[in-house]
């Protein structure tokens, strides 16, 4: 027995499956009479709903001063939601952009799904621009739109690259989700058996029929898709970091602040896919597409980017002291002593300590632990971008105008309000639209390639792995 | 071109067990000479593009084409709005502040890239298509799911209806029909 062993790949589908069977599992949750539980929740999700709404409703009746905002903190809550909700979107564009220039086929159980929490999760970031404005009519201020003063928006402004970035994100994440939407939308209308339900997927489906020359089109279009995707996701939070990192504010003026900003926002996005789909499968029956292998890969993924982060931070703090500027080592010697320690120390378990974890085999594949550190990692990247934003601006240049911020219930209900919007969203989606990938987890299961079939009898022959004789060590 | 009845036929839709036997007879009909046919499957099937000997797809022009138009709207547009139209002055710099438009210019050749690809794929494709002939066949509706299919239409200078599906009884189908307009 030699001391290496050959691992095969796990199989991506779990269980015997074929075609239809899939098929089944995957529409049958779209064409079967709606769930009592989902109305349950769905009335949960509208409540919270009804809050973000009346928060809103409120703020612009009354302003932005129903906020906890102060004269040194101008930026509070609003900021941090709206890059938190941004960076929690970018998982879906890694999984379906990234992973997939890689060709890592495990993405086709959950890219649908990461793609759904990307499109809302960018929905709930762009409530917060939206209405931190103050005078939230004269909005389209921030568009090159004519206007009253005849003035066009300032190109030189990070915030106005923030409005082109998140928008140009929302709307090509969109055109993908839907592009792999397409045929899974037409296996339903093939499938539904009323009126409502042939007619709407018809419309949606645009008459797709499996053509394998439109499947040579549609390939190459994914491809491209993807390719441009890549690049997007990595600009928009870089982006987002410039908005704090070409001022001049102690702790934000950093050039670590785009990769580490990156890096961060797949790390929590990984963590919100995990919650999600470790929630999603147990309710839907889907454990032989979303498998425990998955759940180990995502887990890597957070270890390494978690590790990423925790190094940025350890980064932050040398640089401070290497440059040698007062008002850097400052801010930092407050971040972690002053204060906000108590966010600091907060942050600094949830982001560095707690996913240091997944070295543990064990603890990878435990679905229990891992939904726990799910959670933490997101409350963890929450407190980061409040350490950022809060802790500079709270104690910047001059000692004699800082001031201790913190939130008003208002500022509270707008961000527990979005998770109202973001459910309401993904109970919608789980509802009325396949949510896995169904023509991408097909082709990628082994009955799928026509090389596992006899060349004579045209049957299925399962794949044969062979295990070449390892060479014995020359000593 | 042959007509039963008063009906128009589309073509001939054989369906086959699996994506090996689908290959097979693409390559079958592209070695017999026909060039308006097509197969049918639930997902893309690896090496069919060579069978059904596909030309490289268009697509990548198409979506240069509105790359280049994207970056040359975002170069335009800022430089009308800052340099010609309102030009301020914001701390000294540049009217033509070039580095401070790469991340508009970058966003805007992307988001038109992406139209391109997305809705040129569409084009290419012909979709949205209101009617479909082949809908009309009940059996088809398991493109979608489980079933694999070749056709071949009447409109192809070739078509004669039982040489083609002589050619598909030949290839091991196990359901062949005529599809009519």
């Amino acid at each position: 027995m030699s001391k290496y062993q050959y691992v095969p790949e796990p199989a991506l589908v779990k269980g015997d499956h074929d075609f239809s069977s899939l098929t089944r599992l995957v529409t049958d949750i779209n064409l079967r009479e709606t769930p009592k539980a989902w109305y349950l929740a769905m009335m949960g999700a509208n409540a919270l709903l009804m809050l973000m709404v009346v928060a809103i409703g409120y703020l612009i009746w009354e302003g932005t001063g129903i906020w906890g905002l102060n004269n040194p903190v101008g930026w509070g809550w609003a900021i941090i939601n709206f890059v938190w909700w941004v960076g929690i979107g970018h998982a879906g564009t890694l999984i379906s952009a990234i992973l997939f220039l890689f060709r890592q086929d495990w993405r086709t159980a959950i890219n649908r799904f990461a793609e759904a929490m990307t499109i809302f999760a960018v929905m709930c970031a762009g409530v917060f621009p939206a209405i931190h404005v103050g005078r939230i009519w004269v909005v389209y201020w921030m568009f090159p739109i004519p206007n009253q003063m005849a003035m066009w928006p300032n190109f030189n402004s990070p915030l106005l690259w923030d409005v082109f970035a998140v928008s140009t994100y929302f709307t090509v994440s969109l055109l993908f989700w839907y592009v792999g939407l397409v045929p899974d939308l037409a296996t339903i209308r093939d499938r539904a058996t009323d009126k409502i339900r042939k007619v709407a997927y018809g419309i949606f489906s645009l008459g797709w029929t499996g053509s394998n020359r439109h499947w040579w089109n549609y390939e190459k279009a994914y491809m491209i898709l993807a390719g441009l995707a890549t690049p997007l996701v990595l600009s928009v939070h870089t982006i987002v970091s410039f908005d704090f990192a070409v001022s001049m504010i102690p702790g934000w003026h950093t050039t670590i602040f785009p990769p580490y900003f990156v890096a961060g926002a797949i790390f929590s996005g990984f963590a919100m896919v995990l919650t999600l789909m470790i929630v999603a499968r147990k309710i839907y029956g889907m454990k032989d597409i979303m498998t425990d292998d998955h759940m180990e890969k995502m887990n890597i993924v957070i270890l390494v980017t978690g590790s990423m982060v925790g190094f940025a931070y350890i980064m932050e703090f040398f640089i401070a002291w290497y440059s040698g500027v007062e008002y850097e080592k400052a801010i930092f010697m407050l971040r972690a002593t002053g204060p906000y320690a108590w966010a600091y120390w907060a942050m600094m378990t949830c982001n560095v300590f707690s996913p240091q974890f997944f070295w543990s085999k064990k603890l990878r594949r435990s679905v229990g632990f891992t939904f726990f550190i799910s959670i933490v990692v997101n409350i963890g990247m929450w407190f980061e971008r409040f350490v950022i934003t809060v802790t500079s601006l709270a104690n910047d240049y001059l000692p004699s105008s800082w001031d201790y911020y913190s939130p008003t219930i208002w500022d509270v209900m707008t961000y527990v309000g979005t998770f109202g919007l973001f459910f309401t969203m993904f109970l919608l989606f789980l509802r009325f639209l396949p949510m896995i990938a169904l023509a991408e987890v097909k082709a990628v299961i082994p009955l799928a390639d026509p090389h596992n079939y006899d060349e004579e009898t045209n049957e299925y022959v399962a794949p044969k792995v062979e295990v070449p004789e390892p060479q014995s060590e020359k000593v | 071109m042959s007509t039963t009845e008063d009906q128009k036929i589309h073509g001939i839709l054989a369906e086959f067990r699996n994506p090996k036997e689908l290959t097979d007879v693409a390559k079958k009909m592209v070695n017999s000479g026909y060039s308006k046919f097509d197969t049918f499957s639930p997902f893309p099937i690896h090496g069919m593009d060579k069978a059904m000997n596909l030309k490289k797809s268009k697509l990548g022009w198409i979506v240069l084409g509105h790359g280049i138009l994207g970056f040359s709207i975002a170069i335009a547009m800022m430089y009308f709005m800052s340099v010609i139209d309102y030009p301020l002055n914001i701390s000294g710099k540049p009217f033509f502040n070039a580095p401070a438009w790469v991340p508009i210019t970058f966003e805007l050749t992307v988001l038109l890239s992406a139209f391109g690809a997305v809705f040129g794929m569409f084009f290419l494709n012909g979709l949205p298509k209101l009617h479909n002939p082949l809908f009309n066949s009940e059996r088809f509706k398991k493109a979608t799911d489980d079933g694999f299919f070749a056709c071949i239409e009447a409109d192809d200078d070739m078509f004669e209806a039982e040489k083609v599906k002589a050619l598909f009884q030949e290839a091991g189908a196990t359901h062949i029909e005529e599809v009519y307009e």
